[in-house]
């Protein structure tokens, strides 16, 4: 069965999910991966303030294509999640709930997600083409000089997500 | 007899090998992943399969880039020692995959200093030349994406391990890479010469079409050997990889690879360099002859 859930996530959607279970995500998301991510966490330790609200929010690691004309974004899959571990569990202090990428986490981050309430989803790997059907508007909101780096507002409809790790910090690779 | 090639013809070529390698996936692996999902059992891996395939042809009709990492492209150069090539050489190579990747709203994925790192963008290539006969350019481009190329290994043998202990190393290698780099996968292996003629090979194994058989192994003074037993060891490999049941986006299932490709080349007495280079399912390339 496929679970419809949107964002912001609260409490609530979040003890739902389970491991292995496939969802469908509406709403408002950030994309951030490497530079972005260091930056963030640049931002939460100088106590400045952050681009996007972090409670509640989901953050997709993704860096897309150069959008091409007449198009909302160009291909946008996941990219590989374990690189940005050493970032994670400050954001999810912070109040993140949601994130989406690809592959593995270490087990701090696992760990984070237990303690904070979070969920990991995955994104269909390697279908950055079929995954631009799900978004239906992009902006950039931050950091800018990152070119396909910067942290992206996208508003998803439908986006198909399979849950990696859930707040229980179960896994789905086991 | 010589022939002249302007460098505006290659950049004009990379230019289009360019956009067609990130928009359509190649046939043989396009071919391979409806195998992988007409004898795929696992229900969500075939469903992963279908979204695979569901992606490629959107992005041929729409011109998409297949994936967003559109890669570091890899350009192979076989020059005819009878052409003739005028004009600045590397720098239409450059040219030709700067216009493409602007052509193909594709990604600004290079960084010139790979320390300072800085802003990216789409230049250079990394670029082979080899010599070849006559008087042709033969151009192949693989935009290689960086989720897989993290995975890449090399080692160096001793020159009286058994073929076993390679087959445990790549074996191994794609159990490192696990779920993280979009699988399946196809696996190129490059064995023999130096530690960075070997990496070299591992790549352009990928190059090769999944279904073609590897290339001869070079005659020696022991007159050349038949490639047979690289095949049965691409055949091993492949089957031995399909049962570690990582599946499509390492969620399990059989399809776990869609290939092994071995190149092979003489090395010295005392040495036996191995490569793996594997790259996801948007195993990209493209090539012309000009
Ligand atoms: S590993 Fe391949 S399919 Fe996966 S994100 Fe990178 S380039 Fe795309």
């Amino acid at each position: 069965m496929t679970i419809k859930i949107s964002v912001p996530l609260d409490t609530a959607q979040i003890k739902r999910l389970k491991a292995g279970d496939e969802v469908l995500l509406s709403g408002t998301i950030y994309t951030a991966r490497d530079q972005a991510h260091k930056k963030l966490v640049e931002i939460i330790r100088s106590k400045k303030r952050l681009p996007f609200e972090m409670r509640g929010a989901v953050v997709y690691y993704c860096g897309p294509t150069r959008t091409p004309r007449g198009r909302v974004i160009g291909s946008c899959g996941p990219t590989t999640a374990s690189r940005m571990d050493a970032f994670t569990p400050a954001l999810l202090i912070r109040g993140l709930k949601g994130i989406i990428g690809k592959g593995r986490r270490s087990l701090s981050v696992v760990k984070a997600l237990k303690e904070q309430g979070g969920v990991y989803f995955l994104a269909y790997a390697g279908c950055g083409a079929l995954i631009t059907r799900y978004v239906k508007k992009a902006r950039v909101i931050a950091f800018k000089e990152l070119g396909p780096e910067a942290v992206r507002s996208l508003e998803v409809e439908d986006f198909p997500l399979i849950v990696a790790v859930d707040a229980r910090g179960n896994s789905i690779y086991g | 007899m010589v022939r002249i090639i302007t460098s505006d013809k290659i950049r004009e070529t990379v230019r289009d090998l360019c956009i067609k390698a990130n928009v359509r996936l190649r046939p043989d692996v396009l071919a391979a992943l409806k195998n992988a999902y007409r004898i795929e059992a696992d229900k969500r891996a075939k469903r992963i399969l279908r979204a695979i395939l569901d992606n490629a042809a959107i992005a041929r009709k729409e011109s998409l880039a297949v994936c967003q990492d559109t890669g570091l492209p890899f350009v192979m150069l076989g020059i005819g020692q009878e052409a003739r090539i005028t004009g600045d050489l590397t720098r239409a190579v450059n040219k030709g995959v700067e216009q493409g990747y602007r052509r193909g709203y594709f990604r600004e994925s290079i960084v010139r200093d790979p320390l300072m790192r800085g802003a990216s963008g789409y230049s250079p290539a990394v670029i082979h030349t080899e010599i070849i006969r006559g008087n042709k350019v033969k151009i192949a481009v693989l935009p290689k994406g960086f989720g897989s190329e993290n995975k890449s290994q090399s080692r160096m043998f001793n020159p009286t391990a058994g073929i076993d202990e390679i087959k445990k190393f790549v074996v191994e290698s794609v159990i490192t890479a696990g779920p993280d780099a979009c699988p399946p996968y196809v696996v190129g292996v490059g064995i023999g010469g130096t530690a960075d003629y070997a990496s070299f090979l591992a790549k352009k194994a990928l190059l090769r079409s999944i279904f073609r058989p590897a290339s001869r192994v070079p005659a020696g003074k022991a007159g050349g050997r038949p490639t047979g037993h690289i095949k049965n060891l691409e055949h091993d490999l492949l089957r031995r990889i399909n049962g570690l049941n990582i599946g499509p986006m390492g969620l399990g299932g059989r399809s776990t690879c869609l290939g092994v490709n071995i190149e092979t080349s003489p090395t010295h007495i005392a040495g036996l360099p191995v490569a793996v280079n594997i790259s996801c399912h948007a195993l990209r390339s493209a090539r012309a002859s000009i």
